[in-house]
């Protein structure tokens, strides 16, 4: 039951195959038993995802049955969950429980969807491989001495040991997509503004984007279609109609022109990586498409910018956490300074703590002309190459990370390794753009992402190209081994 | 050596909303403390600002007012600083892109001339908290009630060389944002408050001094006191051959006085950086000047037409008019009683004497404007004279009811009645036999000068309620009579 696809669990939920609640027991159940293995739930929500499959069974006995109803799925746990501990993977959030849904958690909850729990992530979503986390590091369910990238692994990890059918997650600078691309899952950030960030606690406000990762690019359709949408709560949020990300997905792609960015597979890309690419990129020959090869020349720049950017708004968006109203304060203040500094420096994980800094630094006066500003000027010639190369092409592709999945603790200690592992999925973010992985081979039996980019609102013809490269090739349904013995 | 002072002053006028800038949380004064603060204004995580339209409209507003450039483009910031009453350890206001560029305004001093006092900027932004640090043994309360209240921080050039100029601009200010209805204005809760810059410099010299900033200086009469008492200061150090030191001072209205404030608090680097979270706003040229044709009439043109309707002097129509709401209480009293000059008088005259004395503010007054009218009314049909109106007037003021109620409840008529004002003359004459010899034998041109005492001696008589042009007839007639 747990291999399903949410497609199948709406299917086989309508068709009275099984309840609502026994495919979430099923799945509760699962967690329990492996996720000692994996560590990708931070809380499992068991009483509350009972009582909303219960609710979901009633409705579909009463065939009034919104888009996901009864379908379980878990959130990352930076999005705020009423009456549920919403912690960031921070110490500093470990009692925090807010009472207010994000909305991209009231939409599935309004599309009767149940919810599992609250996966495990990078301390406030910095990291590229989930060892920042306060609750310990995310194992790859491929090889469970690999990281499973971040700083979504959790929710990547659930999926790929097959805990949940499909899980929220967000991405500020790859954290969705290189998750997905190192445990075989389906991941796909949206355009920027396409998803409410109202109730998602914010890293980088001006990146930060909500998407799916599912098995499947019809699966990844189907959340998609749920979470986005405007939001008058949200002041960046687009405002435009929603859409049904399903309708598409069986048109065909013949004579889609595919740009392949000359600059993606350069130094530093990992040859076997760089082969599967290009074994997906033949396989979108013969559905028809044309590959065009492009330039981005400015991305050799995308991460030094990002570094800059993201650490400053950043620097800004955590002062809230100072142990005055709610989190981690520490014991026995002895003045204001004190209770700042000590209840900071407990409550942040080195991380954070030093993208604080950095990003004070570049904000500050005499700096901020040559690093902030700067770094502004540099997201917008990098969103130009992307602007006149989507002028030639649909779609553009290449690699979503530069390897696959490393060891833990491979990284940690050269935090400038760590960034470059976002190298092709930062640029996406700069520019606003949609971006999406999704699994194209293995190497050494680990798995390798397939990134596409997309124009400005074009999720639709993404997961359409995506969801044919899936009817042609089987990569997407090759399961973790240690999660399929199971 | 002869002084100049130079003062540039920033004023920060709470808007009066329903809601905070960014969030839908009641903006009202006086609730419980934390009452009126959601998880927006808390910054709990996760939640967004969503901007109010109504302050852009006030804000837009009062730059239109103030003749200045309205910013079609203006850009939120972040100002960053820690401190326990500004939750989100960031303002949002603004900075580069602010929503009122450079204006000027006119500003009325008391010796009647007048002034222009130019506005660098106005720009929209948040209001913090209160931190509060009495009934908590040691400890600080947090009252976030006030917190996301929007404000305008209204910035002038240094262009102020007087105390009583800065006065005047605050006056000018407030007359404007609550002409508009964009503010209370009320500085006793803390509506509209004020900071100064404050320096001074040799007179002709053309470089300006090292300034200091005096902060939340908040009424007229402690702004003037304030600016006055920190350039004495300054003068005195700079006569001494010291030198000022750039920095933060507080006045203390009890010793009259200004304060360091500590140097630890002042050296801070705010980061500014554009609010990610928000858009830059455009306001439309549709948009502006719709709300140019819907502006109230504004207290200079007011002065103007009160000058020209009710042929008032140029100094009553500007003290008039400096409050909204003395204005309306002019024009109401001036239209219902028709005697425009007349009411004019009572208000800068007994009325300012009187709220001047209670303390209270024009909308408090014990006489209303309707009153005063009935009254002014009385004295135009010789009902009474002016004299009597005076003792009308204090009754209403305490309380006894309208003119018409006091006068026949005081038996205050003027005594008009031909008989009873004939008896009152021929007391006086009969009574006077030296003086009414003196008045037959002096020249004639001596002789109305002369009638003066005979008057006196009968309105006191009639108790002041004889009507005065039929005594001086009836007395002329009975004197010549007797020539």
């Amino acid at each position: 039951m747990h291999q399903l696809t949410i497609a199948e669990i709406i299917r086989g939920l309508r068709d009275k195959q099984f309840s609502s609640v026994e495919i979430t027991r099923h799945l509760l159940d699962r967690i329990q038993q492996l996720d000692g293995n994996y560590n990708s739930f931070i809380t499992v929500t068991e009483e509350l995802a009972l009582a909303q499959a219960t609710a979901a069974d009633e409705r579909l006995a009463r065939g009034e049955a919104p888009p996901l109803c009864g379908v379980p799925i878990a959130h990352k746990d930076i999005f705020c969950t009423s009456g549920v501990r919403t912690s960031c993977g921070s110490k500093m959030l470990d009692n925090f429980v807010p009472p207010y849904d994000a909305t991209v958690v009231e939409n599935f909850n309004r599309a009767g969807a149940v919810t599992l729990g609250k996966t495990n992530m990078d301390e406030f979503a910095m990291g590229s491989s989930n060892e920042t986390s306060y609750y310990g590091p995310v194992k790859n369910p491929w090889d469970t001495d690999c990281v499973p990238g971040g700083s979504s692994g959790g929710s990547a990890a659930a999926v790929a040991a097959q805990l949940a059918p499909g899980t929220t997650a967000t991405d500020t600078g790859g954290s969705i997509r290189q998750p997905a691309a190192l445990t075989n899952t389906t991941g796909l950030k949206p355009t920027y503004g396409r998803v409410s960030r109202w109730g998602m606690i914010a890293f980088a406000s001006s990146l930060d984007q909500a998407g799916p990762i599912a098995r499947n690019a019809e699966d990844a359709a189907y959340m998609l279609s749920v979470m986005a949408g405007h939001d008058a709560k949200d002041s960046t949020s687009l405002n435009r109609p929603l859409q049904d990300y399903t309708l598409n997905l069986n048109d065909s792609i013949a004579g889609l022109k595919i740009g392949v960015p000359k600059e993606y597979f350069g130094e530093g890309l990992n040859a076997d990586t760089a082969a599967r690419v290009q074994d997906a990129l033949q396989e979108f020959e013969k559905l028809g498409a044309e590959l065009v090869e492009v330039s981005l020349p400015h991305t050799g720049l995308a991460v030094p910018a990002y570094y800059v950017i993201a650490p400053a708004e950043a620097s800004a968006n955590l002062s809230r956490f100072d142990g005055v109203r709610y989190g981690h304060r520490c014991e026995d203040p002895q003045d204001l300074r004190d209770l700042y500094m000590r209840s900071r420096g407990e409550g942040f994980g080195d991380e954070v703590q030093r993208r604080i800094l950095v990003g004070t630094y570049a904000l500050s006066a005499g700096y901020y002309d040559a690093y902030y500003n700067k770094a502004q000027q540099v997201r917008r010639l990098i969103k130009q190459d992307f602007v006149q190369a989507f002028d030639k092409v649909d779609v553009i592709m290449g690699p979503t990370s530069p390897s696959p999945a490393f060891a833990l603790g491979a990284k940690s200690a050269d935090p400038v390794a760590m960034y470059l592992e976002d190298i092709y999925t930062i640029a996406t973010n700069l520019a606003g753009l949609p971006g999406m992985s999704l699994p194209c081979g293995l190497v050494n039996n680990m798995p390798v992402g397939l990134q596409i980019i997309g124009n400005y609102l074009d999720e639709a013809r993404m997961l359409n190209v995506a969801h044919q490269y899936q009817q042609v090739t089987d990569w997407h349904q090759q399961y973790a081994g240690s999660a399929s013995a199971a | 050596m002869e002084w100049e002072i130079v003062i540039g002053l920033e004023v920060h006028v709470q808007l009066a909303t329903k809601s905070k800038l960014f969030s839908g949380a009641s903006t009202q004064f006086g609730a419980a403390p934390n009452t009126q603060a959601c998880a927006i204004d808390l910054a709990m995580p996760g939640t967004l600002p969503v901007p109010n339209e109504e302050a852009f409209r006030f804000a837009a507003m009062f730059g239109l007012a103030m003749n200045a450039e309205i910013g079609r483009r203006s850009v939120f910031e972040r100002k960053n600083y820690f401190y326990p009453d500004l939750p989100k350890g960031y303002q949002t206001t603004q900075l580069a892109e602010p929503i009122v560029g450079p204006g000027e305004i006119e500003i009325h001093l008391e010796d009647g001339s007048s002034k222009t006092v130019r506005l660098h900027h106005a720009h929209l932004e948040e209001d913090a908290g209160k931190s509060l640090h009495e009934d908590f043994h040691g400890m600080s309360g947090i009252d976030l009630n006030r917190a996301g209240t929007p404000l305008i921080e209204i910035v002038s050039e240094p262009d102020m060389r007087s105390a009583a100029e800065a006065v005047a601009y605050l006056k000018k200010i407030h007359s404007i944002v609550t002409y508009l209805g964009i503010s209370d204005g009320d500085m006793s809760q803390g509506s509209m408050r004020c900071d100064a810059n404050v320096s001074v410099r040799l007179k002709g010299e053309e470089k300006l001094g090292t300034r200091t900033e005096l902060k939340n200086i908040n009424s007229f009469r402690f702004v003037e006191r304030a600016i006055k008492v920190e350039a004495e200061r300054q003068i005195d150090i700079l006569e001494d051959g010291g030198s000022i030191v750039q920095e933060t001072r507080l006045y203390d209205a009890d010793k009259n006085e200004t304060r360091s404030m500590r140097s630890k608090e002042v050296a801070n680097d705010y980061r500014y950086f554009p609010c990610p979270d928000l858009l830059p706003v455009v306001l439309t040229d549709d948009y502006v000047e719709k709300l140019r044709t819907e502006l109230p009439e504004l207290p200079d043109a007011k002065a103007a037409r009160f000058r020209d309707e009710y042929k008032l002097s140029a100094y009553d129509a500007d003290l008039l008019t400096q409050e909204r709401a003395s204005a309306d209480y002019f024009e109401t009293a001036a239209k219902k009683s028709g005697e425009a000059k007349l009411a004019a008088n009572w208000m800068t005259g007994e009325l300012a004497a009187l709220l001047n004395r209670e303390e209270l503010s024009i909308e408090q007054s014990p006489v209303s404007a309707e009153q005063l009218a009935g009254l002014i009314l009385r004295i135009k049909d010789n009902t009474i004279s002016s004299k009597i109106a005076k003792q009308v007037f204090d009754a209403m003021a305490k309380g006894e009811g309208d003119a018409d109620q006091v006068i026949e409840k005081r038996g205050l008529k003027q005594v008009s009645d031909t008989g009873a004002i004939e008896k009152m003359v021929d007391d006086v004459i009969a009574a006077n036999a030296a003086q009414v010899e003196n008045y037959r034998s002096a020249d004639e041109a001596k002789r109305p000068k002369m009638m003066g005492f005979f008057v006196g001696q009968i309105m006191k008589a009639s108790k002041g309620q004889g009507n005065p042009q039929l005594i001086n007839k009836i007395l002329k007639e009975k004197l010549d009579a007797l020539l």
